[in-house]
């Protein structure tokens, strides 16, 4: 498997997966399916095996078509890269598993184009994350970002509106991206990553690449949905349906962050730590922490909740990046980890508990709930106690990584920070969490839908992916060390 | 230097300029979606422009390999890379153009109006 | 203290998590379940007691686990601190599971699975804490210790059970996240987190300043689980569950843990060369001597009886407190012992108030008269117990209060001498009219039927035997460990072994 080939790997097989899985739907509906599952079940072992070789062996470097950098596209296996491209693919493969139910009850009819969109959006995620170009990382947003609004747009009745939206944003956020390489490429004449950074300090003045460097991080931060540019997330991820937004919300703010960071560390570097975007980012990172959780406590709707949590989660990883000092890098990139395994069992359970009571609204949640899908409820206990940052879980080894970052940085108010949005999680989950486990269903009240006539557990295909992902909640956090020493470490960008 | 030295040098980026703020203003001072639809696409053309212009030289000609100019200085021709570039960039706003009309007649096909207003309000 | 490795510690950890998985898993069978927490506590009781030797010995079982966090390791050692902690836990949660039978059944109680699995966990993290060699394994532990704890505060699962459980959470994850900036802080500061005796932070690691307001962020964390005021308000409201939980949050787990890690920071992260130099421990001192004096007076109002309870425990954790701020070798001695010997007595107190319960129905203090009569073991405990407190011999309560007496005297500190008597006397003041009413006045004619579900009439004597014998056990431990404190847990030996350390610096 890791032929000289091995870095276009994983997003051409997402590509071809996506491609192929149309007509063979279309012939028979449960191939598209079958291709799906194949094509990212392939892609999280081809990831793996990548990264184990990457880590022994060094980064990999692939010319399209022969073409040699810098001007041809080149595409880097590095340890970070594949450690992204994994928890991608993994995430994915895991919601993938998870959809043939959900979809049956959702959107029925759509299921064969929703397969192929959504192996669209894991391909461009992957490319994005793979490529060493800067107009290919720009193609690639683009082909995720289409696919993102047509995951949003098959969902529920207000959805088509709130993919509309996020489309705007979403293509101002690009071809803002798009302008900054522009300028970039007039300054440096060179569209290459590595070969950028080499030219940057030679420059004579740095207005230009300043200008760029703006550009990019609005384009991107528009993409990450960074506070105030994430207006575009609670629709979007609330009226999707429970498969799409279980696409979305792990992975795809996620990659857009690992973008930033490329640009941010990797191809702008010292010359990006001396100018004062960095103090912006944690400025707009810090209020979208706490504007995000304050926001996600007055939710009524359990995904509209999630949406907004995620708002306060990537707020950290914008932290780790503003502080631009390794243990900021490392707590981010862990974090991108431990959130998008969060989220996902999150926004799975979600899924779950729309598929046995039809609604995800937490009013009328009681403890029916618990001892109807007690298996369920616990991955979400473990999950919203790793989000609130309880040790031994994942989520609370993020917050360690990033206080030890704003104590280095000497910076009192972001340690402040960090620790009141735990609390502040703490109150909208254990909300949650009190009506899943204690409050007594009365005999009067009734959960609105369709009366499920069997709400039992969810359905094997759908609570297996739970579990695995709230056991590796569990699991990240007692070995985040061994992560943390043996891939983050080895990505922590020089000159920091 | 005189008008005529400024309009030649920096007068084309004044106007992609215009043509970026015609495309940011519409999406915001403009309740119909389509309308926003079709700022979104002059937005996006704009920067297609900058990046055309960008590839300009003096006395340059287009970058098509001509016989008659004798061996092939690269003075002679324009920059072809970004043109490449945008070829993409076109696809890329085709794709999305297409995108959001289909949504759009999706939003219209269940609600009926695209005004904002209206929309919230059915939305509700 | 030389180091060896072993995996005791990990097994003593490990044994009553394997348990509540069991527990879990034999719901449906309750005297298998019930089986599975008694030899769980019986096998860490056994595990945690052949360490005792080793650390007399001055030999420390140390299990060096997996890196937790780059540099830092999941650490458990047994050093006499960590045993001493263990030891009173352990033993103290063979008896509570007793009694828990004879509780939970008396009363027919629901969701009995969580309690016996959350009470497992509870102590697993327990030991973890006594054990933890550096502060993050110390928090993490910590932090399972609250989580673990919940469901069993709101057992009830009635509105104020589940509001009580709504500000318990509240007070202690909030303690949670500042022992996290604290730590934090402290290893972006010194780069090591390993608790060593004497402490290791200190002038040259840091600047007086930050010293200082390390301390107050590590207290604030630490003060919530002690219930110094004024972070003292969950203890009371977390009465509303039942009686062994409140044994365990008050006797075996929770307020132990509070200062314990009192201790540790006080005796291992900064140590006595620290807080004299800058002068914390006369803040600290006085908190706790507020507290204590405070909390004694509010027992006085309280007419149901675990609420006393509750602030007589307020006040005997700052016993505590005070004897560890004192730093002279009788003081944290005395500290030492009285963690142990409160433990021993305010479980009987809490035992016989939960028989009480379970058999006359009765909760007020004013509702006891003559009950002495129809439950003579039960009373005849409280009232060892509740003189032990007080301070009178030949109880342990009278051996801890001599050495933190001899500590203040040491101290040169008459004020905290009369204020441990003055606490001692108000002890005796808020305890003897329950003893009176029990004893010498008649009981009183059943005024209306008891609004209690479970009624097959009260029954005029004393409680099970799953009940009476944990607290009868109890409260002869009172008395033999106040006659002979040095008999099989060596709680004397180990504790004047901690105050070396501390106050030598860790050199035999």
């Amino acid at each position: 498997m890791i032929g000289e080939h091995f870095p276009v790997l994983i997003p051409v097989s997402l590509l071809v997966g996506a491609v192929v899985s149309v007509p063979l739907g279309l012939w028979r509906g449960s191939l598209s399916r079958l291709v799906a599952l194949l094509a990212t079940g392939f892609s999280v072992v081809a990831a793996g095996v990548g990264l184990r070789h990457v880590l022994r062996a060094g980064e990999m470097r692939y010319s399209l078509g022969g073409w040699p950098p810098p001007i041809g596209i080149e595409y880097v296996a590095d340890p970070l890269a594949l450690f992204v491209v994994l928890v991608v693919t993994g995430v994915g493969f895991a919601v993938t598993v998870y959809s043939k139910r959900s979809l049956e009850r959702e959107s029925p009819q759509n299921h064969v184009p929703f397969n192929a969109v959504a192996l669209l959006f894991l391909a461009g995620l992957s490319g994005m994350v793979m490529t060493g170009d800067l107009f290919n990382l720009y193609v690639f947003l683009e082909i995720a970002s289409l696919a993102a609004y047509a995951l949003v747009a098959a969902g529920e009745k207000r959805a088509p509106v709130a993919a509309f939206r996020y489309l705007v944003l979403g293509t101002v956020g690009a071809s803002c991206y798009l302008l900054g390489v522009g300028f970039l490429y007039l300054a440096t004449g060179s569209l290459n990553m590595a070969d950028v950074r080499a030219i940057l300090p030679l420059l004579p003045h740095y207005r230009l690449p300043f200008i760029a460097l703006c550009l990019m991080v609005i384009g991107l931060g528009l993409k990450m949905a960074l506070f105030p540019l994430h207006v575009w997330l609670p629709d979007a991820y609330t009226y999707a349906s429970s498969v799409g937004s279980a696409y979305l919300a792990p992975v795809g703010t996620k990659v857009a962050a690992y973008a930033l960071m490329r640009v941010w560390f990797g191809v702008f570097g010292p010359v990006a730590y001396a100018l004062p975007i960095g103090a912006m980012l944690v400025v707009a990172s810090v209020a979208g922490i706490l504007v995000g959780s304050i926001m996600a406590m007055a939710q009524n709707d359990l995904k509209r909740m999630l949406a907004y949590s995620s708002v306060a989660q990537v707020g950290y990883i914008g932290l780790g990046i503003g502080l631009a000092s390794p243990l900021g890098f490392i707590g981010a990139v862990l974090h991108i980890l431990n959130h998008a395994v969060m989220k996902a069992t999150l926004f799975l359970v979600s899924g779950a508990l729309a598929y046995r009571f039809g609604t995800t609204s937490i009013l009328p949640m009681d403890d029916r709930l618990r001892r109807a899908m007690p298996w369920t409820s616990a991955a979400f206990a473990v999950a919203a106690l790793s989000m609130i940052g309880l040790p031994p879980t994942a989520g609370f080894f993020s917050k360690w990584y990033l206080a030890l970052a704003c104590l280095k940085a000497e910076s009192w108010p972001l340690v402040a920070v960090i620790a009141l949005s735990s609390l502040l999680n703490a109150v909208y989950f254990f909300r949650v969490l009190e009506r899943m486990y204690l409050r007594k269903a009365s005999a009067e009240e009734r959960i609105p839908g369709p009366p499920a006539s069997n709400p039992g557990e969810a359905p094997p295909s759908m609570l297996i992916p739970i579990l695995i992902l709230g056991l590796g909640v569990l699991l990240i956090g007692l070995a985040n060390a061994w992560i943390v020493e043996k891939v983050i470490k080895l990505a922590i960008p020089s000159g920091l | 230097m005189s008008l005529s030295e400024f309009l030649a040098g920096y007068g084309a980026y004044y106007l992609i300029i215009g043509l970026i703020l015609i495309g940011i203003g519409g999406l915001l001072l403009k309740s119909n979606y389509f309308k926003k639809a079709i700022s979104l696409t002059i937005l996006q053309s704009a920067i297609i422009l900058f990046y055309v212009m960008s590839a300009t030289k003096r006395d340059a000609t287009v970058p098509v390999i001509d016989a008659g100019l004798g061996a092939i200085q690269p003075e002679q021709y324009i920059n072809p890379l970004p043109h490449t570039l945008m070829l993409t960039a076109i696809v890329v706003s085709v794709a999305t153009s297409g995108v959001a009309i289909a949504l759009l007649m999706l939003v219209y096909r269940r609600f009926g109006t695209l005004e904002e207003g209206e929309l919230l309000e059915r939305m509700r | 203290m030389e180091t060896y490795g072993s995996w005791v510690p990990v097994w003593a950890v490990a044994c009553s998590l394997a348990a509540s998985g069991m527990i879990l898993a034999s719901s449906r069978r309750p005297n298998l379940r019930e089986f599975w927490t008694l030899s769980a506590a019986g096998v860490k009781f056994a595990l945690i007691l052949t360490l005792v030797p080793e650390a007399l010995a001055h030999r420390v079982a140390e299990a060096r686990l997996f890196a937790i966090a780059p540099g830092i390791d999941l650490t458990l050692r047994a050093d006499p601190l960590g045993v001493f902690f263990a030891l009173v836990s352990s033993a103290l949660w063979i008896v509570t599971s007793c009694y828990s039978v004879g509780y939970m059944r008396g009363l027919s109680e629901h969701k009995q699975t969580r309690y016996f699995a959350c009470f497992a966990v509870c102590l697993s993290s327990t030991v973890g804490i006594a054990f933890a060699a550096n502060l993050l394994t110390f928090v993490i532990f910590y932090e399972m210790l609250t989580i673990a704890t919940y469901p069993l505060v709101i057992h009830k699962e009635t509105p104020e059970a589940v509001s009580a459980g709504r500000k318990y959470l509240a007070y202690t994850l909030t303690a949670g996240v500042v022992l996290l900036v604290a730590t934090a802080w402290t290893y972006e500061l010194t780069g090591t987190l390993e608790f060593r005796p004497g402490g290791f932070l200190g002038s040259e690691t840091a600047p007086a300043a930050t010293c200082v307001w390390l301390f107050v962020l590590f207290m604030s964390g630490a003060a919530v689980k002690s219930a110094l005021m004024p972070l003292h308000g969950w203890l009371p409201t977390a009465m509303i569950a039942p009686t062994p939980v409140s044994a365990l949050l008050h006797a075996v787990a929770v307020v132990k843990a509070g200062v314990f890690a009192v201790i540790r920071i006080v005796g291992f992260v900064f140590g006595p060369a620290t807080l004299s130099a800058l002068g914390l421990q006369t803040y600290l001192a006085c908190l706790a001597g507020l507290t204590m004096i405070l909390a004694s007076v509010l027992a006085f109002h309280q007419d149901n009886l675990k609420r006393r309870l509750a602030y007589s425990t307020i006040g005997h954790l700052s016993y505590i407190v005070l004897g560890a701020a004192l730093l002279t070798p009788a003081s944290l001695a005395g500290s030492l012992l009285h963690l142990a010997s409160h433990a021993t007595m305010k479980i009987t107190l809490f035992f016989c108030a939960g028989a009480l319960h379970v058999q006359l129905h009765k909760e007020k203090i004013s509702e006891l008269d003559g009950v002495a009569r129809q439950m003579p073991w039960t009373m005849g405990a409280f009232a060892v117990a509740s003189l032990g407190l007080a301070g009178l011999p030949p109880l342990n309560g009278f051996v801890s209060k001599w050495y933190l007496g001899l500590g203040a005297l040491q101290a040169a500190q008459p004020l905290a001498f009369a204020l441990f008597l003055l606490a001692g006397l108000l002890s005796a003041g808020y305890f003897l009219p329950i003893l009176y009413r029990a004893f010498c006045r008649a009981p009183q004619p059943e005024a209306e039927p008891s609004q209690t579900p479970h009624q097959e009439g009260a029954s005029g004597h004393d409680a099970s035997a799953w009940i009476t014998f944990p607290l009868l056990i109890t409260a002869a431990l009172s008395l033999i460990l106040g006659l002979f404190p040095n008999l099989l847990f060596h709680f004397w030996s180990l504790a004047h072994l901690v105050s070396d350390s501390i106050l030598n610096g860790g050199s035999p």
